[in-house]
């Protein structure tokens, strides 16, 4: 019993005894917890939930809702809603809030904006009732189910609408989940090209820059810190300049072009800029530095002599090489490439500058949501969906590759 | 004055590897590996071996003895492949090969951090040469399976090498040189970041495997104990070129310069002035005026400075009643140290020269520092270096 009790004691001490280091540690790193948690982990949380707030209805059309209560959901309500609303829409009106409500009940049902002002309009002149066949008078759609099932589908604080939208699903009258039509689809189309231009930069950054890294690890000390210098370069860089100069070189009358002219190896000029081409070049370099300094560092650790040993027990260079240098890169080619694609899903300015409409990435939607449509739900909806896809694509390379595998030195 | 930790071979090992460099020797003596006038530069002017003419025997254990820097790893590895000589020819079985890459010349190579693949297991490992001589299956099992026993690791082959110690490590790395029977082993410094003790048992057995496998290998240390313990023959590189190659009992008894000298074992080196040469003895004048009897050496005649060279345990405490009057070294302790077995003493004798004096135990009394004592050896275990101008 006491023999119990003093190893429970010895471990308390042990325990104890390491409680200043362990808070001395988090004190350290206490600084940047809380900035993180500032711009980092609350942005996020906003972000999530600005994906899923639905406020603008609701807000303005309080007395609607609740004579919307016990609507069956088949035909236009009884007169007692249309009341309910002429009240509410007098008072959009007279507050100027109407093109908020026309914009979001918009996105429901194309044509609403234009409705929901005339109705607005309509409401203020209205005196008395009866109001229903005023309205359905005034424009036949509010003596639609669809209609009513759009504003019905706005009484919750949360809607799912954002998200199905940026997965190019919607909901239809009787909630049911469905595709949007084929003409309407784009986002999927989207996620679908950000993976691919993300996918080739990847490979293309690990073939020209393993071979780098190589180069790198077995280069003389002189010359190791002069190529080491070009690799870390561009990183220094700021990534708009470097975008800038792939526009310099791509354009249809720049360096390339002219060169590939004066070198008689084209008749015209070729379109480099705005195209797919352009885009994953570009991209390609700016994110060289980041496959390459991973498989360096592992590389690095790696003995020279153990391609020696391969090579007196009989391997060839290749095959001493393929058989015993390579396996033991994988966890540096792992988490460059990781990093690559990771970096690479959230492009933004290079697509934007270099590609053409069509290499347009996911970040792009996402810029023009906020900054031209102010359409925040669907931006954020958007995020939600790149911020799953990099978890996602994160937690399935620990899962194939163990987190062994993936070293940045 | 080289310190050592060890300074003479085991008795029972030194006996063994005369018979064995003597078996070597009556009978059919034949050259397994042959320096011709080899010679290394990296950058064309300073040579890092030179002129190195070396001939390595059938089934001998012949180990490559110098500081870091003298040539020795460079010549290892032009025997190996990995380095090309600069002039020079290496015949390996008659054949030359300075152009054959390593994975063709069948040589298995023990490293210094052993470089054992840390992705594949033990036995993966040791099966690792086999795969490149077409030997698959069950009989590439049994061949990993034996070596795993020869170096006592049979329970280990699941094993990756991060999970063993050093000392199991160095013996995987020895199994995978030894699987695919290769006629010449080479090792580079295999035991160097083993611990003394560990290091001590891995020389017996390394050199109990070489015995019983019948292998020629060629062995690379800085470490002169190791190189005593284990080799038929050692040879002693300084500044690129052997200084001297011989078996263990010659290269310490009669060591033929003062590199070789101060380098194996401990030596006293004295600067002496050469009076007479008679009978294969030259009678010296050592500094503090004592005349001392030594083994003579060609070339070194009347008249001239030459170095002595008397080993610490050669050096008795003279007793009263001996009558000689030469190899009478008389002086001032200046240092005790006491050792268990033994007791070393520092011995100042005319001026600035000092004596290193190894006293057995039963031999030894209580030493003061200040004492004056008297140091004898017999003529026979004095001997003459070279010449100094």
């Amino acid at each position: 019993m006491s023999d119990v009790a003093d190893r429970v004691n010895v471990s308390l001490a042990v325990r104890r005894a390491a409680r200043p280091a362990r808070r001395a540690a988090f004190t350290l790193a206490l600084p940047l917890i809380l900035f993180l948690a500032v711009v980092f982990v609350l942005p996020i949380g906003l972000l999530l939930k600005t994906a899923i707030a639905n406020p603008e209805a609701r807000a303005v059309l309080p007395q609607t809702y609740i004579a919307l209560a016990d609507w069956d959901g088949a035909g236009a309500p009884d007169e007692k809603v249309f009341a309910a609303l002429a009240a509410d829409l007098k008072i959009v009106q007279k507050e100027r809030t109407a093109a908020g409500l026309g914009r979001r009940l918009n996105y429901e049902a194309p044509g609403m904006r234009s409705v929901t002002l005339a109705a607005a309009r309509l409401a203020v002149k209205l005196e008395a009732g009866p109001y229903k066949p005023a309205f359905i008078e005034a424009d036949p759609k509010w003596g639609t189910t669809d209609l009513w099932a759009a504003i019905k589908r706005n009484a919750s604080p949360i809607t799912p609408y954002y998200l199905l939208t940026a997965l190019d699903l919607r909901q239809g009258a009787d909630n049911s989940i469905s595709r949007v039509e084929p003409d309407q689809a784009i986002f999927l189309g989207v996620l679908g090209r950000t993976l691919m231009v993300a996918a080739t930069v990847t490979l293309l950054t690990l073939i020209l820059g393993y071979p780098v890294a190589y180069g790198l690890t077995i280069a003389l000390a002189s010359v190791g810190r002069i190529m080491m210098l070009m690799v870390l370069l561009p990183l220094w860089t700021s990534l708009l300049v470097r975008t800038t100069a792939w526009v310099v070189l791509l354009q249809t009358d720049g360096i390339i072009n002219n060169a590939l002219l004066a070198l008689g190896l084209t008749a015209h000029r070729l379109q480099l800029i705005f195209t797919r081409f352009g885009t994953v070049a570009a991209m390609t370099h700016i994110q060289l530095p980041f496959t390459i300094l991973p498989i360096y560092s592992v590389m690095r650790a790696i003995p020279p002599a153990q391609l020696r040993a391969g090579r007196s027990l009989g391997a060839s260079p290749f095959s001493a090489f393929w058989r015993i240098y390579a396996p033991q890169t994988v966890p540096g080619v792992m988490a460059g490439c990781l990093m690559t694609f990771i970096l690479s899903l959230g492009y933004y300015i290079t697509p934007a500058l270099v590609g053409g409409p069509t290499d347009q990435m996911v970040s792009n939607f996402i810029s023009v949501y906020i900054n031209r449509d102010l359409n925040w739900g669907l931006a954020s909806a958007l995020g939600v969906v790149l911020l799953s896809l990099t978890l996602g694509i994160y937690y399935l390379f620990l899962r194939i590759a163990g987190v062994d595998k993936i070293r940045l030195g | 004055m080289v310190s050592s930790n060890r300074a003479k071979p085991s008795p029972d090992f030194a006996n063994a590897n005369r018979a064995v460099a003597s078996a070597a020797r009556s009978g059919d003596v034949e050259t397994l590996v042959r320096f011709e006038d080899v010679r290394k530069s990296y950058d064309g002017i300073h040579f890092v071996v030179e002129g190195l003419d070396l001939a390595v025997k059938r089934g001998e254990f012949l180990t490559m003895l110098g500081p870091s820097g003298s040539g020795k790893t460079t010549t290892l590895m032009m025997l190996g492949g990995f380095e090309r000589p600069t002039l020079g020819h290496i015949y390996l079985d008659g054949k030359p090969v300075e152009r054959l890459p390593p994975e063709k010349r069948n040589i298995g190579f023990v490293f210094q951090n052993y470089a054992l693949f840390p992705h594949m297991t033990v036995a993966e490992n040791i099966a690792f040469p086999l795969r490149y001589r077409g030997v698959k299956g069950a009989d590439a099992k049994g061949r990993v399976a034996k070596a795993l026993d020869m170096v006592h690791l049979d329970r280990f082959g699941d094993r990756r090498p991060g999970q063993l110690s050093g000392g199991q490590q160095q013996r995987v790395a020895l199994a995978r040189a030894l699987v695919f029977e290769p006629s010449l082993v080479l090792m580079d410094e295999p035991l160097g970041a083993l611990d003394k003790q560990l290091r001590e048992r891995m020389q017996i057995e390394i050199k109990h495997l070489q015995t019983k496998l019948g292998i020629t290998m060629v062995y690379v240390t800085h470490d002169q104990s190791e190189a005593l313990t284990m080799s038929d023959r050692i040879a002693v590189f300084h500044e690129g070129r052997v200084q001297q190659l011989a078996d263990p009992v010659t290269l310490y008894n009669q060591p033929a310069n003062r590199f070789v000298a101060e380098f194996i074992g401990e030596n006293n080196i004295l600067l002496c002035i050469v009076e007479i040469v008679a009978n294969g003895f030259a009678s010296l004048t050592a500094p503090g005026g004592a005349r001392v009897l030594a083994v003579a050496r060609p070339g070194v005649g009347a008249g001239q400075r030459a170095l002595l060279s008397i080993r610490p345990e050669q050096l008795k405490l003279a007793r009263v009643d001996d009558p000689t009057t030469h190899n009478r070294l008389k002086g001032t302790i200046d240092e005790v140290f006491f050792l268990g077995d033994h007791v070393r003493l520092s011995v100042k004798i005319g001026g600035e020269h000092s004596l290193l004096a190894r006293i057995p135990a039963p031999e030894a009394r209580v030493f003061h520092v200040g004492e004056v004592v008297e140091l004898s050896c017999a003529s026979t275990d004095t001997h003459l270096l070279e010449r100094e101008p």
